[in-house]
């Protein structure tokens, strides 16, 4: 059992996706972020993604690495990382931690799992761990009762996506496209393509990003996915918390409406 | 620093305990840190790579081409003048300069080429430092038909203008970088980045022994031909295996590959120069092994330079080559073994080097491999008249003349 799954059954049972939305934590500050993600939430975010600033991010596209070296550059250290995930919980959020592996690795994997659930986050999104290397991550999130939440991308031969689900706890993330993150203009063809293929092996909800930015497009995925993932288009936003209000409740009314996929 | 590496929270709970070098595992270095966007490309290049090495007909094109393209087998020359300044010990060394393109890197180059036709991929992504990878990925590119793009710091297409030229009059195109610190690591970033949108038509031509698996391996199998080599060479030549081989390292692709050919001669030093800078203090070098600990970059657990919380930290060094924070994973291996020794060497010492080569025996080394003659001085010095030392001469230095000119002020009226 995922503490995630009565998210996903509500969203079920209201015929629609869920919204899952991310931000990088310190942006643009520790406090400003903690309230960005409230407030994403209260407009209608059903599960935040709270980014960790790192040097040197490989899947990400420009908008959100312009984030993240703001972020760093204002002095973010690792453990105001905890302290946006308590502020977003205790405000009755439900918050996932997307992170690179190394700082994880450097903080420790065991006692950044304890910390994080202290925190009362529920789960880690790891954009550069696999399930292969990662025996001690999978033994310490059931230690600390988290989600670990892998990806699978178009490139996923079938014997990875079976191997990868049956890693996976909380939903699975499919990367829509191949490529880095930020706001796309169609995203949807490879994307659904890909889900199918993953239910195939697994019952897990799947949340699908990279790109999506408009109520449209989330609607086109709410179609064929149990969530929507949006990122980059809600760190450009960032600066004023009345668009990024504007932005979620687009997206959660894009999810309600979900398109009968087209064959 | 033996301290820090046992009390570093991550490394002793690795799960790939078991040394495994042909599935990526150094000891517990290595491995595929890397988004699963890119594994199957990882694992399709170890297969065609396990396929191709058994494959007489690949072997016999990739030696021809080392042959008759290339140059080798380079020559092994000793420095007696050179030699006088390390207390007498005898210094050869292996001339990976006289190579076509100026550096070792064309060997790398030339068996990831032929790799990339059997792939049946047309277009070839490559990072470079110093210009000198870039330099040999447009060559090979040029020599096979296939599309380049190089990625380069923008900083580092200042410092090394001329190797730029060369890479457009090869027909690469090539790519100023503005993220982070403009440099090597940052190019990294840029070619995966690009590498995850393009994949099914581009190879990713990763110039050193690092990254994920099977890259580390598979460079250093290109470059063991150094070795091999030398080992043969100063074994005629000087009678008697050398009491050290020595080599700079950055990511490390010339030194693994020197290292290989005596790493079964227990009675042969294996000794690495990193680049000191201008000093221990963070920022201030590139030296990685020497003041590093374990971490993640590019897609491999290794050495690395790195914050409290896990973030990078920018190397710098003189020589654009070696201005890298991390470094290939069979180095940490052979770092944590003790069978390889790793010590910084500063920018004054790399150019003290550089111009006492230069006119004591009419050869410009690259400022890289000036890290190494630095080195191997004070080697000498510590072996005495008996000892015997072959160095790397990765790459010859007329890129690098911008960089010697304001140094030693030749620009000056």
């Amino acid at each position: 059992m995922s503490r995630l799954d009565p998210v996903f059954a509500r969203s079920r049972a209201e015929g629609r996706a869920a919204l899952i939305g991310y931000l990088p934590a310190g942006y643009p500050t520790v406090d400003g972020s903690a309230e960005r993600l409230t407030a994403m939430i209260d407009s209608g975010c059903d599960i935040v993604e709270v980014g960790v600033p790192y040097s040197d991010p490989v899947m990400d596209g420009p908008t959100v690495q312009a984030a993240a070296d703001l972020a760093l550059r204002g002095g973010f250290r690792l453990r105001d990382l905890f302290r946006v995930v308590e502020q977003v919980s205790s405000a009755g959020g439900h918050a996932v931690v997307m992170t690179y592996w190394n700082p994880v690795h450097r903080y420790g994997v065991d006692r950044f799992a304890r910390d994080l659930a202290a925190a009362g986050g529920l789960g880690v999104i790891t954009p550069d761990l696999i399930p292969d290397e990662g025996a001690d991550w999978i033994a310490a999130a059931a230690e600390h009762d988290l989600d670990r939440i892998f990806l699978v991308a178009p490139s996923s031969s079938t014997e990875r996506i079976a191997t990868t689900t049956a890693a996976t706890t909380g939903f699975l993330y499919a990367a829509a496209v191949m490529g880095v993150t930020g706001a796309r203009d169609r995203v949807g063809v490879a994307a659904s393509g890909l889900v199918a293929r993953a239910r195939e092996c697994t019952d897990l909800p799947i949340a699908v990003g990279l790109g999506v930015r408009s109520g449209d497009q989330a609607a086109e995925i709410a179609g064929f996915a149990d969530a929507v993932v949006v990122g980059s288009a809600f760190v450009s936003r960032a600066g004023e918390v009345a668009k990024l209000r504007e932005l979620a409740e687009e997206l959660a009314d894009g999810v309600r409406r979900p398109m009968v996929p087209s064959r | 620093m033996t301290s820090e590496t046992h009390t570093d929270p991550g490394r002793d709970q690795h799960q790939h305990s078991e040394h495994d070098p042909e599935h990526g595992h150094f000891g517990p270095y290595g491995g595929r840190y890397l988004p699963e966007a890119l594994i199957g490309a990882m694992d399709e290049l170890a297969a065609v790579y396990e396929k191709a090495r058994l494959d007489p007909e690949f072997i016999a094109e990739f030696t021809g081409l080392l042959r008759d393209y290339a140059g080798r087998p380079s020559l092994l020359t000793e420095a007696p003048r050179f030699a006088e300044h390390a207390g007498g010990a005898r210094i050869f060394l292996k001339r990976e300069d006289l190579n076509h393109t100026g550096s070792h890197k064309i060997n790398n180059v030339l068996g990831q080429a032929l790799l990339t036709k059997r792939m049946g991929k047309t277009r070839v992504i490559a990072e470079t430092g110093a210009g000198q990878h870039g330099v040999a990925t447009a060559t090979a590119c040029a020599l096979m038909g296939l599309e380049c793009v190089v990625y380069m710091g923008e900083v580092d297409t200042q410092r090394q203008a001329l190797n730029v030229a060369r890479m457009r009059l090869l027909g690469a195109e090539v790519i100023p970088v503005t993220t982070g610190s403009r440099t090597l690591k940052d190019a990294i970033n840029e070619a995966l980045r690009d590498w995850v949108a393009n994949v099914d038509t581009t190879h990713y031509l990763l110039g050193t022994a690092a990254g994920a698996h099977p890259f580390p391996m598979m460079v250093r199998n290109f470059h063991k031909v150094i070795g091999q080599e030398a080992r043969a060479q100063i074994v005629d030549q000087a009678g008697r295996l050398p009491d050290a081989v020595t080599a700079c390292v950055g990511g490390g692709s010339n030194a693994i590959g020197m290292f290989h050919g005596f790493i079964d001669d227990p009675s042969v030093r294996l000794v690495g120069f990193e680049p000191g800078g201008r000093g221990s203090e963070p920022g201030e070098h590139g030296a990685t092994l020497s003041e590093g600990s374990p971490g993640m970059l590019h897609g491999a657990l290794s050495y690395l330079l790195q914050d409290e919380d896990g973030q990078t930290i920018e190397a710098y060094s003189i020589s654009a080559g070696l201005d890298y924070p991390g470094v290939g994973p069979e180095h940490a291996w052979l770092k944590d073994t003790g069978r390889a020794e790793y010590r910084p060497v500063t920018d004054a010492e790399a150019m003290d080097a550089f111009q006492l080569l230069s006119r004591t025996e009419g050869i410009i080394p690259a400022i890289e491999s000036a890290h190494a003659l630095a080195g191997t001085l004070r080697l000498g010095r510590e072996l005495g008249p008996d000892g015997l030392i072959v160095v790397c001469l990765s790459g010859r230095g007329d890129k690098d003349m911008d960089t010697a000119a304001k140094y030693f002020g030749f620009m000056e009226s």
